[in-house]
C-alpha cells in the first residue's frame, strides 16, 4: 500500500514537471535563437526593436528588421479587444448567473462554448469575407484590413474564455451575499453590480489574463485581416498593421539565415511579453486577495 | 455496441484475408515486367511547383507501384538548399537559379514555364497596363487610378509576404526589388491574394496562371493577354522558369528514370493540365 503511494506520488510529481520542462525548453530555444542575430551576428539590438521597417532582403544594404510597428500593433490591437470585450464578458456572465432562465442559460452557454471550439482559422476568413469588406465601406482609407478589424475579430475570438472564467467566478459567489444584499431593499441589478461582481473580480481578472494570453498570440486570424504591411506605425483604427504573430506565420516558410533568426528573435518579443504580461497581471490579482 | 465492434472486426479480417490473398501473387509480376523502378523519389522546393510536382509523382508512381515519391512544398530557396545538401534528391525552384547557387555545381534542367497574372477587381476600370507602369504602382509611385486611365479612387496593392517565390519572381521580372510600397497589403499565397483582391474593389494583386477565374479580371501586359501562347512566344512579359535542380550524384535509380519521364508527351500534358506552360 505505502509502495502504491509512493508510487503515484512520483508519477504525479513526473507529470507535473513535464509542463515545466516545456516551457522551460521552449523559451530556451526561442530566445537562443532569437539572440543569435545580436549576439553573434552584427545587427544593432537598437535597429531591431526600435525600427519601423521590416524588409528582409538578399541585398544587405537594403535589409531592414525592425519590430516596433508589430509590437505597437500587437499590443493596440490586444488591448482595445480586451477592453471591448471585458464589459460585454462581466454582462453576459452576470446574466447567465443572475438574471437568465435555465432554459436561455443553457442555450447562450453553449452557444459560447461553440464559439470557443471554432478553428482561429475560420474567424479569419470570416473577417476577410465579412468584416473587412464592411470596414472598407466606412474607413477613410481604401482597404477594410486594419487594426479595427483585427480588434474586432480578437474581440470575438475571447469572448468565450472571458465568458466562460467570469461565469465561473459569479456563479461561486455565495449565495449569502445575494440574501445579504436585497434583504436590505437593494435592487437586482445594484446587487449584481455592487455586490456580485465586485466580489468575483479576482475571477475576472483571470479571464482577462487569459484573453490577453489568447489574443496577443493569436496568428492564424489575424494574419488575414491585418495587411500585414512591412511598416510603419499605426496611428488610426483604420490603419493596417502587421502584429508580432502574423510576422512570423507570414515568412516562416520560406525564411533562411539571418532572416529566419529574425523571426526566432520576433518570438522571443512575443514570449517576453506574455511573460511580462503574465507577471503583472498575476501580481495584481494576488494584491487585491490580500485586501479583502 | 457489441454488433458494431463485431462488424468492424469483421471488416478488419476481410482486408487482412485479402492482403493475404495478394501477397503470392505479387512476386510474379515483376519477372513479367523485367526490372521493375523501385527506390525513392524526393523533391522538395517551390510551393508553386507543387501541383505540377505532385501530379507528376502520382502519375509517375501509377506506372511505377514500387516507388515512393515525395515532394515538400518548402520554397525555392530551401529547395536548392536541400537538393545541395543531399536532404532530397531534387530541388525545384520557380524563379531563375542564382549566380551563388549556380556555383554549387548542380545540374539545372528546366521543368516548363509559369506566368504571373496582374490581376485587378472586377470593378477596376482598366484592361492594360505597360511593365512600367506595374513596376510604378508596385513602388507607390502611381497611387490612383485615373494616373492610368481609369476613375480617380486610389490603388490598393496587394502583394505576397516577404520570402515568396512568385514575390520574388515578380519583383524581378518587373523591376522593383527592395522597392515594394510600404503601404502594400501583404497576403500569404496565390488563394489569399486572390481573395483580397476580389474583396476590395481598387485592388491590384499578382497571381499564378493556375488560380486565374473570372471572380477577378487578368490585366493585359504590353498589349498582351496573359495566355499560355503568349508566354511561349514571349510575347507576355511576366513569366518565369519552373526549374529543376541537382546533383547527379545524389540521383537513385528512380529518381533518373523520373527526370527523363518528365520531358516526355505524356508527363507535359500532366504539366500543361495543372496550369505550367510545357516546352514542346
Amino acid at each position: 500500500m505505502k509502495k502504491h503511494e509512493k508510487f503515484m506520488q512520483i508519477l504525479f510529481f513526473i507529470s507535473s514537471a513535464l509542463s515545466v520542462c516545456f516551457i522551460l525548453l521552449i523559451v530556451g530555444f526561442i530566445l537562443t535563437k532569437g539572440l543569435r542575430p545580436f549576439v553573434e551576428g552584427d545587427y544593432a539590438f537598437w535597429d531591431f526593436i526600435s525600427g519601423t521597417r521590416w524588409n528582409p532582403s538578399d541585398n544587405p544594404s537594403a535589409e531592414m528588421y525592425g519590430v516596433l510597428y508589430m509590437i505597437v500593433g500587437s499590443v493596440l490591437g490586444t488591448t482595445l479587444a480586451v477592453l471591448i470585450g471585458l464589459p460585454i464578458s462581466v454582462f453576459t456572465s452576470a446574466y447567465l448567473a443572475e438574471h437568465a432562465s435555465e432554459k436561455m442559460r443553457k442555450l447562450i452557454k453553449n452557444g459560447v462554448l461553440l464559439l470557443a471550439s471554432i478553428p482561429s482559422v475560420i474567424y479569419g476568413i470570416f473577417g476577410l469575407g465579412f468584416i473587412v469588406p464592411i470596414i472598407a465601406k466606412f474607413s477613410p482609407q481604401s482597404q477594410g484590413q486594419s487594426l479595427l478589424a483585427v480588434t474586432v475579430v480578437l474581440t470575438m475570438m475571447i469572448l468565450p474564455t472571458m465568458i466562460a472564467i467570469s461565469e465561473n467566478a459569479i456563479s461561486s459567489v455565495p449565495k449569502s451575499y445575494r440574501e445579504g444584499s436585497l434583504a436590505l431593499g437593494v435592487s437586482k441589478t445594484h446587487t449584481t453590480f455592487h455586490v456580485v461582481v465586485p466580489a468575483a473580480k479576482r475571477g475576472i481578472l483571470v479571464g482577462v489574463v487569459l484573453g490577453v494570453g489568447r489574443a496577443i498570440g493569436e496568428a492564424m486570424a489575424v494574419v488575414l485581416v491585418a495587411g500585414n504591411v512591412s511598416g510603419g506605425l499605426p496611428t488610426s483604427l483604420f490603419d493596417k498593421v502587421r502584429p508580432l504573430t502574423t510576422n512570423v506565420v507570414l515568412e516562416m516558410s520560406y525564411a533562411t539565415g539571418l532572416h529566419q533568426d529574425m523571426l526566432f528573435a520576433t518570438g522571443s518579443v512575443l514570449v517576453v511579453f506574455i511573460v511580462v504580461i503574465n507577471v503583472i497581471l498575476s501580481r495584481v490579482i494576488h494584491k487585491m486577495g490580500a485586501v479583502e | 455496441m457489441k454488433k458494431i465492434v463485431t462488424l468492424f472486426m469483421a471488416v478488419v479480417l476481410g482486408f487482412g484475408l485479402v492482403a493475404c490473398g495478394t501477397t503470392p501473387a505479387e512476386p510474379t509480376q515483376p519477372e513479367e515486367e523485367s526490372a521493375t523502378l523501385s527506390g525513392e523519389v524526393s523533391l522538395s522546393g517551390s510551393t508553386s511547383v507543387e501541383k505540377i510536382g505532385i501530379a507528376l509523382g502520382d502519375e509517375f508512381m501509377a506506372l511505377n507501384p514500387d516507388v515512393d515519391f515525395t515532394y515538400q512544398a518548402i520554397g525555392s530557396s530551401a529547395g536548392v538548399k536541400n537538393a545541395n545538401e543531399g536532404v532530397t534528391m531534387i530541388g525545384t525552384a520557380s524563379r531563375n537559379i542564382k549566380d551563388s547557387e549556380k556555383e554549387l555545381g548542380m545540374t539545372e534542367q528546366v521543368l516548363c514555364y509559369d506566368g504571373i497574372a496582374v490581376i485587378v477587381n472586377n470593378a477596376v476600370d482598366v484592361d492594360e497596363l505597360t511593365l512600367e507602369d506595374v513596376q510604378k504602382i508596385y513602388k507607390g509611385e502611381i497611387t490612383n487610378w485615373s494616373e492610368v486611365g481609369g476613375s480617380d479612387v486610389d490603388i490598393v496593392v496587394v502583394s505576397r509576404e516577404q520570402g515568396s517565390g512568385t514575390r520574388g519572381a515578380f519583383e524581378e521580372i518587373v523591376g522593383f526589388e527592395d522597392e515594394l510600397t510600404v503601404n502594400a497589403l501583404l497576403a500569404d499565397g496565390n488563394g489569399n491574394v486572390h481573395a483580397t483582391v476580389k474583396s476590395n474593389a481598387q485592388a491590384i494583386g499578382y497571381i499564378s496562371f493556375t488560380t486565374i477565374n473570372d471572380e477577378i479580371k487578368p490585366l493585359k501586359i504590353e498589349g498582351s493577354e496573359p495566355t499560355v501562347e503568349n508566354v511561349l512566344d514571349g510575347s507576355f512579359k511576366v513569366s518565369r522558369p519552373f526549374n529543376i535542380i541537382y546533383h547527379d550524384a545524389n540521383l537513385s535509380d528512380a529518381a533518373k528514370k523520373f527526370l527523363q519521364w518528365v520531358q516526355t508527351d505524356e508527363a507535359k500534358d500532366i504539366i500543361e493540365d495543372k496550369g505550367g506552360i510545357a516546352i514542346r
